[in-house]
C-alpha cells in the first residue's frame, strides 16, 4: 500500500498559554512512500518525525493536508480504521498479559463479520510469533523478556492484524549496540517477508541508511530531501543534509572562488567552473582526501588513529568550521605520526559547495587541479 | 557484629512497640479469658470462655455485628466504585480539574463530628422542620421519613451515606494518582488496535491500577469494621438504644458506657472483631494475589 502525504501540516498550541503562537511540528509535507518499501524518517530530535508517524497512524489529526493510503483518503479515519500497525518506542506491551494475550489483543477487538474464533486467533498469533521468532515465549510476561524479545513481541502484535502499513517509532533506540545491529537486519527481513509498506522513525542516520529503501530527511518540521540512502549521501541538497548523513561527519570549510579555482585559505584545491565568490562553504567527506606529499590542501596534523582496515587522520585548519578535520584514508598510505603537516589532494565527487547564507547546494563542475 | 548493631538501632522502636502495642494486645487476650474480672480489686474468679459466650449471646452485640457487616458490605464497594468513577472523570477533564479535586478532597480535612452535625441538620426531623432531605423528597411527592430517629433502614441509609461521603476523598486521591501514572502509550496502543472504551477500561486501566484498588478495598474493610465515631456523630452516644451500635461502639460501651464496667466482655468483643478483620484481610490478600500479576 502506497502512502501519500499531501501538504500535511500539524500545528500545536504554544506551551506558553498567553502566547497565541503555534508550534509547527510538521510543515507542508508532500511526498509519496512507494508500495512495499522500507522508509526511514530521519532527523534530529524535535524535527517532527514522530509527529509525522502519528499523523500517518491517525493518533494525531493534521491541521491541514491529506493522508492517502493508495487511492483511499484516510485523513478523517480514526486509527483503528486505517489498518495500521504501530510499534512504540517503549513497545507499550501490556505488562499484566502474557506474550500470547498481548499478540491476540488486536484480534479480540475485531467486531461483526471480522470476528474470529479462538482457534483462528491462536493460529494468527502463532503465525506472527513465528515470523518474529518468539514462538517459544508465548506464555511469558513482558517483564520476563529481554529488550530485544519485547520488541519482537511488539512487532508481532502490530503485524497480527495484517496491517496495510507498519509504523515503527525509534525501533532500535532502546536496544544495546550489538542487539541494534542484529535487530535492524531482522527488521529488514521481516519487512521483506511480509512485503508490508513500513515507515520507521530514527535520529540515527547510520540506522536509517543501512536498512532503508528510501530515507526522508527532516529538519524543524520541514522536509529536506527524499531519496535512496546512497543518492542522498552522494548528492545532498543542502548543508544540513550533508552534515547529518555520514560518520564521521563531513568536514566543512570556509572557501572562496577566484579565477576559476576553489580556494581554501590561500591554497587552490580544485578547479571550478563558476564566477568569483567570497561566500562559499565547502563540505568534504572524510573519504574525499587522497594523501599526497605534494597535495593541494595543507593541514596541521593532530593525530593519526589506526583502525586496522583504514586510518583516520585528525588535523586542524584555520578555515575549518568544526573543531578539527577528520579524513579516512587507506591503511596502506602511511602517515608519520610525528609529522607536523599533512597534505592531501581532494576527490571532486566528494566535495560539495554550498551558499554561505542559504546553505543551499551550489552545483558546479569541480575538477582536480592539473599539475 | 553487623547483625547486633542492627538490633541495637531497632531497639527504641521495638521497645516502644512492645510496651504500647504487644503488651496491651496480649493483655486484652488475657482479660478476655478471665471470668468475673474486677478492675477495682484486680481479681478474677477463673479462666474460661464465659466472656465470649456472654458476648455472643448478647442481643446488643449481635445487633452491633449485623450493623457493622451491613455497613462494610454496602460502603466498601459503593465508595470504591464511586471513587473510581469520579477519578476517571477527573482524569478525563482538563479545565477546572484542580478545583474539582479540591472540592472532592474537602470532606477529608473536615472534622467528623462537625460533619455529623451538618448531616443531622440535613436529615433530622424535628417539631419545626422535616429537614432538607425530606423537603427534597416531598418535592418529588414522597412522604417525610425520620432518618435519625425513624425506621432502621432509614438510619442505616444515613450511616452508609455518611460513611461513603467521609471515605471518598482519600480513595479519589489515591485513584486519580494511580490513573495518572498509567503510561499513555498503553492507551495509544489500544486505540491503534481498535479496542472499545469498555475493553480499554476492563483489560488495561483496571489491571494497571488493580494494586491500588486492592489496597483501598483492604483498608476500606478494616476502616469500616472499626466504624464508631460516624455513628456517634449521627445518632448520639446511646447507640444501643438507637439500634445503631457498631462492634467498636459495643466495646466502648462495655468499658465506659452506661452499662460499662465490664472490661472482660469488652476484651472478648475486641478479640472477636480482631479475628473477623484478620480473616477478611487474609481472604482479601489471597484473592488479590491471584488477581494482581505483576
Amino acid at each position: 500500500m502506497k502512502v501519500i502525504l499531501q501538504s500535511l501540516t500539524k500545528e500545536f498550541p504554544s506551551r506558553n498559554k498567553r502566547s497565541k503562537d503555534v508550534v509547527v511540528a510538521v510543515n507542508d509535507f508532500t511526498f509519496e512512500i512507494p508500495d512495499g518499501k522500507l522508509v526511514g524518517l530521519l532527523g534530529p530530535s524535535g524535527c517532527g518525525k514522530s509527529t509525522t508517524l502519528n499523523l500517518i497512524s491517525g493518533l494525531e489529526k493534521p491541521t491541514r493536508g491529506r493522508v492517502l493510503f493508495g487511492d483511499e483518503d484516510v485523513t478523517d479515519y480514526p486509527p483503528q480504521d486505517r489498518g495500521v500497525g504501530l510499534v512504540f518506542q517503549n513497545y507499550a506491551l501490556y505488562p499484566h498479559m502474557t506474550v500470547f494475550q498481548n499478540i491476540i489483543f488486536p484480534l479480540q477487538n475485531l467486531k461483526g463479520k471480522d470476528k474470529l474464533t479462538k482457534q483462528q486467533m491462536a493460529e494468527k498469533a502463532e503465525e506472527a510469533a513465528k515470523l518474529v521468532q518468539i514462538s517459544e515465549l508465548m506464555e511469558r510476561k513482558p517483564s520476563e523478556l529481554s529488550g530485544g524479545q519485547q520488541q519482537r513481541v511488539a512487532i508481532a502484535r502490530a503485524l497480527v492484524k495484517r496491517p496495510r502499513i507498519l509504523l515503527l517509532d525509534e525501533p532500535l533506540s532502546n536496544l544495546d549496540a550489538r542487539l541494534r545491529l542484529q535487530t535492524r537486519e531482522e527488521l529488514r527481513r521481516i519487512q521483506r517477508e511480509t512485503g508490508i509498506t513500513t515507515v520507521f522513525v530514527t535520529h540515527d542516520q547510520e540506522e536509517a541508511m543501512s536498512i532503508s529503501d528510501m530515507i526522508v530527511v527532516m529538519k524543524e518540521g520541514v522536509l529536506q530531501q527524499i531519496g535512496k540512502p546512497q543518492e542522498v549521501y552522494d548528492d545532498p541538497v543542502n548543508l544540513f543534509v550533508a552534515k547529518f548523513l555520514g560518520t564521521p561527519p563531513i568536514n566543512v570549510f570556509n572557501a572562496s572562488i577566484r579565477d576559476g579555482g576553489l580556494y581554501i585559505g590561500d591554497e587552490r584545491v580544485l578547479n571550478v567552473g563558476a564566477a568569483d565568490s567570497e561566500s562559499i562553504t565547502v563540505g568534504i567527506r572524510p573519504e574525499g582526501f587522497i594523501p599526497n606529499k605534494d597535495g593541494a590542501l595543507t593541514l596541521q596534523l593532530t593525530a593519526v588513529e589506526v583502525m586496522g582496515r583504514d586510518t583516520s587522520v585528525v588535523s586542524v585548519h584555520p578555515e575549518c568550521v568544526g573543531a578539527n578535520v577528520r579524513s579516512i584514508i587507506s591503511a596502506d598510505s602511511r602517515i608519520a605520526n610525528d609529522a607536523h603537516k599533512v597534505r592531501f589532494d581532494l576527490k571532486p565527487e566528494k566535495v560539495f559547495m554550498f551558499d554561505k547564507q542559504t546553505e543551499k547546494r551550489v552545483r558546479v563542475d569541480l575538477k582536480p587541479i592539473g599539475r | 557484629m553487623k547483625v547486633n548493631k542492627a538490633w541495637l538501632y531497632l531497639l527504641p522502636a521495638a521497645l516502644f512497640l512492645i510496651f504500647f502495642m504487644v503488651y496491651p494486645l496480649l493483655d486484652v487476650l488475657v482479660y478476655s479469658v478471665e471470668e468475673g474480672y474486677n478492675s477495682a480489686s484486680q481479681t478474677f474468679m477463673g479462666i474460661g470462655g464465659y466472656n465470649y459466650s456472654y458476648v455472643l449471646h448478647d442481643p446488643y452485640f449481635m445487633q452491633a455485628v449485623s450493623n457493622t457487616f451491613i455497613l462494610v458490605i454496602i460502603t466498601v464497594p459503593v465508595s470504591t466504585g464511586l471513587a473510581l468513577l469520579i477519578s476517571m472523570a477527573l482524569n478525563s477533564i482538563k479545565k477546572l480539574r484542580e478545583l474539582f479535586q479540591t472540592i472532592y478532597f474537602l470532606p477529608y480535612v473536615t472534622n467528623t463530628l462537625a460533619v455529623g452535625l451538618v448531616f443531622m441538620i440535613l436529615f433530622k426531623k424535628t417539631a419545626y422542620t422535616d429537614g432538607m432531605v425530606n423537603a427534597l423528597i416531598s418535592i418529588f411527592g414522597g412522604g417525610a421519613v425520620d432518618f435519625i430517629d425513624g425506621p432502621y433502614w432509614a438510619k442505616m441509609f444515613v450511616l452508609c451515606f455518611y460513611t461513603v461521603w467521609v471515605v471518598l476523598p482519600f480513595k479519589i486521591l489515591i485513584l486519580t494518582s494511580a490513573l495518572a501514572s498509567v503510561n499513555q502509550d498503553y492507551y495509544r496502543a489500544a486505540k491503534v488496535d481498535g479496542a472499545s472504551g469498555w475493553r480499554v477500561f476492563s483489560r488495561i486501566t483496571l489491571p494497571m491500577i488493580s494494586p491500588m484498588i486492592f489496597y483501598l478495598i483492604i483498608t476500606g474493610f478494616i476502616g469500616a469494621f472499626k466504624a464508631y465515631s460516624d455513628a456517634v456523630a449521627l445518632f448520639g452516644t446511646n447507640l444501643n438504644a438507637a439500634g445503631m451500635n457498631t462492634i467498636v461502639g459495643y466495646v466502648y460501651d462495655m468499658i465506659y458506657g452506661d452499662s460499662g464496667g465490664f472490661p472482660s466482655y469488652a476484651s472478648a468483643a475486641a478479640i472477636i472483631l480482631f479475628v473477623i478483620v484478620l480473616t477478611i484481610t487474609v481472604i482479601n490478600l489471597l484473592i488479590s494475589r491471584k488477581q494482581i500479576h505483576y
